[in-house]
């Protein structure tokens, strides 16, 4: 089971057909403190690179982008009830979708962590 | 990033503590420290928060050879506070008003100590984005009556309830001082005027000093436990709570006093008598209204409502827009103002928020958010 990372600071890890989505330590940490997450339903689904999420901390609001097309088939209530969470476990219990995969080729196109350490160093 | 940034004499201090520099009115600021904006915000509402707020402008209009009377009377014609009666060392936030009753700034308005040999100036404090305006706004409409010398201080915010402990260690008389009040004092040996004001809705002090004393002046005040830097992050958060108007957001050159809900600002006798520029408008609109408001909006839900979210009704018509909003940390949830139709402007009233396109429920409610605790003086 390998991670993958998109440019705008979402993780991705895939097992079987269906990926975990959530936004990375490095992008949690330019957010600042969480104070409200807004997911999309389950069943819904998404175009690669379209608005999916939503988070906002103290500062400002920003999109999370879906970062393979797919349908979501899970949502984790858990960081809309505790949105502070996604600061405290950004790469781990704060996940936000589960996404079935509808085109797995994408993978391909996605950094692996040490293409995306190098992004965030020089990007 | 742009190199024609003009940097503040604590430019070094908020390196060394991590402030996360970004541009703000032309000036290089720290936004947040490493505790966030969060923390900060929580910290300067129970301990002491030390602000940089060095890129306001600070200015002395005075009459040469003139009294108090010469110089109020001139300001009066150009603000529609009660600056006549303002006493020795007593300071008054008002507005800076345009010919047709628009607002160009709001500012404090100080009358020097009796201590001080500053009588017939005023000391003015303006908006760090709108000042250089503002400047040439006042000596021109005062042109050949007053002058206008713009200082090149820094200025220091001690924000929160410890604020006082920390400035009556070094001058006791500091603790006596009421809110709105100002005195001229050596502190460790620096010659500061010492106001008892602020932004953050907070008791606490503005410090005026010299930009060679700035720097040993904030690690004095840092040295304390109770004291941490504060950022602007916090800075607007804070006085988003306390329902203070941020210029060019809450209020801008379209928007008069009384739309602002301002009214406190202008003085009973300047009501009646008028006298200052865009009185025409300001005296009609508080005798018969005006179409819309500035009044607190309490989002229901978790969702912030930022600047430029619109208001509507259930059934989605367009009744007024939030001016400043997000994420209070002491209120636990969203906090915005804005403006909206009278119809709408009334406590209670329920209106909704059309956050990315979703109509969000929402409340009319009176600022501020959270009770200010201002020091009116001894107790008697």
């Amino acid at each position: 089971m390998t991670t993958k990372f998109t440019k705008d600071h979402e993780w991705i890890r895939v097992e079987g057909d269906v990926a975990t989505v959530g936004i990375t330590t490095h992008a949690a940490e330019q957010l600042g403190d969480v104070v409200f997450v807004e997911l999309p339903d389950v069943g819904k689904s998404f175009d690669q690179g379209a608005d999916m999420a939503v988070v906002e901390s103290v500062k400002a609001a920003s999109d999370v982008y879906a970062p393979i097309s797919g349908e979501v088939v899970e949502a984790n209530g858990s960081i809309v009830d505790a949105p502070e969470s996604v600061n405290e476990a950004p790469e781990g219990d704060a996940w936000f979708v589960k996404l079935k995969l509808a085109n797995a080729g994408e993978l391909d196109g996605l950094m692996d962590e040490a293409a995306y350490k190098d992004h965030v160093a020089n990007g | 990033m742009s190199d024609d940034l003009k940097i503040l004499s604590l430019d070094a201090l908020h390196r060394d503590l991590g402030g996360k520099m970004v541009p703000f009115a032309g000036y290089s600021m720290p936004v947040q420290f490493p505790a966030g904006v969060k923390e900060e915000h929580l910290w300067t509402r129970s301990k002491a928060g030390l602000f940089d707020v060095s890129h306001m402008g600070q200015a002395v209009l005075s009459v040469g050879g003139g009294s108090h009377e010469d110089v109020s009377a001139l300001i009066e014609e150009l603000v529609p506070g009660e600056i006549k009666k303002l006493g020795k060392g007593k300071i008054r936030y008002s507005l800076l008003m345009a010919e047709d009753g628009g607002v160009l700034d709001d500012l404090m308005i100080t009358r020097f100590p009796a201590d001080q040999d500053r009588e017939g100036s005023l000391f003015l404090v303006v908006n760090a984005a709108v000042k250089d305006q503002d400047y040439a706004y006042i000596a021109e409409k005062l042109a050949g009556r007053a002058t206008l010398e713009v200082l090149d201080r820094s200025l220091l915010a001690l924000q929160g309830p410890k604020a006082v402990d920390v400035i009556a260690a070094m001058d006791p008389e500091a603790a006596t001082m009421p809110f709105m009040s100002m005195r001229r004092v050596t502190l460790e040996g620096m010659d500061v005027s010492l106001s008892r004001c602020g932004y953050t809705g907070e008791d606490g002090f503005e410090i005026s000093v010299a930009n060679e004393d700035a720097d040993k002046l904030a690690r004095l005040l840092l040295a304390h436990d109770d004291v941490a830097p504060i950022g602007l992050g916090a800075r607007d958060s804070l006085r988003l709570e306390a329902g203070l108007c941020l210029y060019g957001h809450d209020m801008t050159p379209a928007t008069s006093p009384v739309e602002a809900n301002l009214i406190f600002a202008l003085g009973k006798r300047r009501r009646s008598e008028g006298g200052f520029l865009g009185a025409d408008r300001v005296l009609s609109e508080l005798a018969e209204g005006t179409k819309t408001l500035r009044v607190g909006i309490k989002p229901q839900g978790r969702a912030p409502a930022r600047e430029g979210v619109e208001v509507k009704t259930a059934d989605g018509t367009k009744i007024g827009q939030v001016t400043s909003g997000g994420f209070g940390p002491t209120v636990e949830g969203p906090v915005a103002m804005g403006y909206v139709d009278v119809a709408y402007a009334d406590e209670g009233t329920e209106v909704h928020l059309d956050i990315r396109g979703k109509l969000q429920p929402a409340t009319i409610v009176t600022l501020p958010f959270t009770e200010p605790r201002y020091y009116r003086g001894p107790k008697k």
